[in-house]
């Protein structure tokens, strides 16, 4: 620092941290401004300012009309909240299940037609998911499970098919040194042993990122969840109801009440994410390294 | 394994696989015992015989249920697959007369073929374990014990205990309903035949001659339109996300810079927040009576509102430039991690060499990045030519166009067209030819990028 050399440098390197820092904080700005618009908005007075879109975004009066609406009975707003916990734990919990029980079979076990399996499987991957809705759709009200039925319905859909996303846990399970397992085997432990007793308890990393990913999914499914429940209000999710909050004609007056219902469904999802977003980034890092 | 000797035709090695086996069926038959020759007819028969029980009577139910199955839908059902029904239901005076249904008709007949093949595989099987069985007395050895057997569905057979469920699971929700869709695009299931009430019946390639047919109705030209789009949009998405999402995360590990973990954070949560409210409510600022439009009207800057939603162009531009906010967190997250991993000592013989800052990103990072993250580009961009989330909620594919044909939109993506097919037009057939297009094109793009990766060549020894 005393030297003149290094002093330029600094003031060369303070020059640069500053324009980091005015990007950065611009960035910040970008992205939480639709959040802060969000809650901003949800505070709107329903009874003395419009419930549509405005053209300011901090309102005149801060107010609880919007939630109130929400936990009045003028909504089925509770109901439809319910349904999506309902739905996102039961897949959770489900998926997770399926996913270890197919990587472990795939990265510890080899057995006649893996990797046809495992290419079969990629290759279905490849066909875009909308294209089986009617199919689908027959199949589910062949055994009741549309409209009134709609929620184990959709259960069953997503967690059905949820074999085919094992890439992320299975490179996980690759990483976990082969010898532990035929270390155990030699002392006499059957496969189901090593899996129940050895491998599972040290995946709690992917097992919680997969958990929270299939925890997550629910909360946005709109296509398939507005399809089955088609025109059978009690078993829409949030994402099908507050949509059409938005869209159809009288969103004007919906408008901040979609905003209301935003919020509450976001708090405990974003609290839920931060606390566990350790495993998150490790999962998420871990699968685009081995693709 | 066949593989190892170098590349061979596959139709041949099948071939001589089929015919090997074939082979050794004979031979199961001329060298077995009277245990043997019964379990031809009746699985599960020698096993039973033998004191396999266990064994002995899953196969011989399989083949009962299988069987009933089979005989139960081939009636109503398989024997009209080649019609997929001729008698529509009918109203004759007051009573309505049920006929055909060309949906029960296909879908069932696909069960059937399927439980078909099920049991011819069984009964390959059941066949081998004759076999196997015969030649362990023949050894003079001992057979296993049924609770041996059972055990090994713990341990040897783990396997198929842990995948028998997802695996039928993948196969009735996944499986089934794309060949029933394959099939689909082969009819002309649409609005006009609807089942029950009326049929729809094979029409051979008239749904892609359609697809490629540029007269004023057919698909031709809006399949092209809608095709480039797609391929120009999952392009953009998938790079200019990488690059700034790379930059962003090179700018919060810079050294000098502090609260690393609050920006990052900040940044997060676009990924903690479900997308329908945030792609919603972004969608909404945009619009005519939004907050970005009354804003520039209340201050001067425009006289009336930008078409942002309604302007074709406008409408691309954005919905790239919004995905851009949704995608940077991704890639700063993934970005981060790996950066870490770069070897510090690189970056310091080239700083001793006099490299700049701009040098070392491009001669060091870029090239690290691209060999650690190519696979993860791939899925990348196959997951955003299929992107419905960000186009669907943000502005459902529109503007409409006048010279587009079944509902497409100027930012319409494959796959929310055969979404707006199916659910507005109830346009199945070409909802399922669009279907068919996107996997051509998503694998096709696979295949061939796949191969070009720099990872996957020097890996293939690790494989």
């Amino acid at each position: 620092m005393s030297n003149e050399n290094t002093g330029s440098m600094s003031k060369k390197r303070l020059i640069s941290n500053i324009v980091s820092y005015i990007i950065l904080i611009l960035i910040s700005i970008i992205w939480l401004f639709p959040f802060v618009g969000l809650v901003l908005n949800s505070f709107r007075s329903y009874q003395t300012e419009y419930g549509g879109m405005v053209d300011y975004m901090i309102p005149k009066q801060f107010s609880l009309d919007n939630y109130r609406f929400l936990f009045s009975g003028d909504t089925n707003y509770l109901r439809w909240y319910g349904n999506t916990i309902v739905i996102a734990i039961f897949v959770s919990a489900l998926q997770t299940i399926i996913v270890l029980c197919v990587s472990y079979a795939l990265s510890r076990m080899r057995f006649a037609g893996r990797t046809l399996l495992m290419r079969f499987w990629l290759i279905l991957g490849m066909f875009p998911g909308f294209l089986t809705m009617i199919c689908l759709y027959f199949l589910l009200k062949s055994m009741g499970l549309t409209q009134a039925g709609a929620i184990p319905g959709l259960i069953l859909v997503s967690v059905a098919s949820s074999g085919m996303g094992y890439y992320v846990c299975k490179g996980y399970f690759d990483t976990i040194p082969k010898a532990l397992d035929e270390a155990a085997r030699i002392d006499g432990a059957s496969r189901a042993r090593v899996f129940f007793t050895m491998t599972i308890p040290m995946s709690k990393p992917i097992i919680i990122y997969t958990a929270l990913v299939a925890f997550m999914a629910p909360w946005c499914d709109y296509v398939f969840a507005s399809y089955i429940a088609f025109g059978h209000d009690m078993s829409y999710n949030v994402a099908v109801a507050m949509q059409r909050w938005v869209w159809t004609g009288d969103y004007q007056g919906y408008f901040t009440r979609f905003c209301a219902g935003g919020v509450l469904v976001s708090i405990p999802i974003t609290i839920l994410f931060m606390l566990l977003q350790g495993y998150y980034v490790e999962g998420v890092t871990g699968g685009a390294v081995k693709g | 394994m066949a593989e190892k000797g170098g590349r061979k035709n596959p139709v041949a090695a099948f071939f001589g696989a089929l015919g090997r086996d074939l082979a050794e069926i004979g031979r199961t038959f001329k060298e077995g015992d009277w245990r043997t020759k019964c379990s031809f007819l009746v699985m599960g028969f020698g096993p039973l015989a033998r004191g396999k029980w266990l064994k002995g009577l899953a196969f011989l139910f399989s083949e009962i249920a299988l069987i009933w199955f089979i005989v139960s839908n081939s009636q109503n059902y398989l024997y009209k697959f080649g019609s997929l029904g001729l008698v529509e239901t009918a109203k004759v005076g007051r009573k309505t007369v049920y006929g055909d249904n060309s949906f029960l008709i296909l879908l069932f007949s696909l069960l059937t073929i399927f439980a078909i093949l099920f049991l011819i595989l069984l009964w390959r099987l059941n066949l081998r374990e004759n076999r196997k069985e015969e030649q362990l007395l023949r050894a003079g050895k001992k057979l296993e014990s049924n609770a041996r057997d059972f055990a090994s569905l713990f341990d040897s057979n783990f396997d198929k205990t842990l995948l028998a469920l997802p695996v039928l699971g993948v196969f009735v929700f996944t499986v089934l309903p794309i060949v029933f869709m394959i099939c689909v695009a082969f009819t002309n299931y649409d609005k006009n035949h609807q089942a029950p009430s009326k049929l729809f019946t094979w029409v051979g390639m008239e749904n892609f001659g359609n697809l490629f047919s540029f007269s004023s109705d057919g698909f031709g030209s809006t399949f092209i339109t809608v095709l480039l789009w797609t391929l120009v949009w999952a392009f953009l998405a998938t790079f200019i996300d990488y690059f700034l999402g790379i930059a962003v995360a090179i700018l919060i590990n810079k050294k000098g810079i502090r609260f690393k973990k609050l920006w990052r954070t900040i940044l997060v949560m676009t990924i903690a927040v479900p997308q329908f409210v945030s792609l919603l409510y972004v969608a909404k600022l945009f619009d005519s009576d939004g907050l970005f439009n009354g804003w520039l009207i209340r201050a001067g800057i425009i006289e009336s509102a930008i078409p942002f939603w309604t302007d074709p162009m406008l409408a691309r531009i954005l919905i790239i430039v919004i995905n851009i906010w949704v995608g940077i967190p991704y890639l700063m997250l993934i970005a981060t991690g790996l950066l870490m991993n770069i070897p510090e000592d690189l970056y310091e013989s080239a700083r001793i060499d006099g490299a700049s800052p701009w040098q070392m990103f491009v001669s060091i990072t870029m090239p690290y990045m691209f060999f650690v993250t190519g696979p993860f580009l791939l899925t990348q961009f196959t997951g955003n030519l299929n992107n419905f989330n960000v186009i669907f909620l943000l502005n459902q594919g529109n503007p409409k166009s006048m010279g587009m044909v079944g509902g497409a939109g100027s930012t319409d993506l494959l796959v929310t067209w055969l979404y707006k097919m199916t659910i507005n037009d109830t346009n199945y057939k070409m909802a399922a030819v669009i279907g068919i297009m996107v996997f051509i094109v998503t694998a096709g793009i696979s295949l061939v990028v796949y191969q070009m990766l720099p990872s996957v060549k020097d890996e293939e020894g690790f494989q």
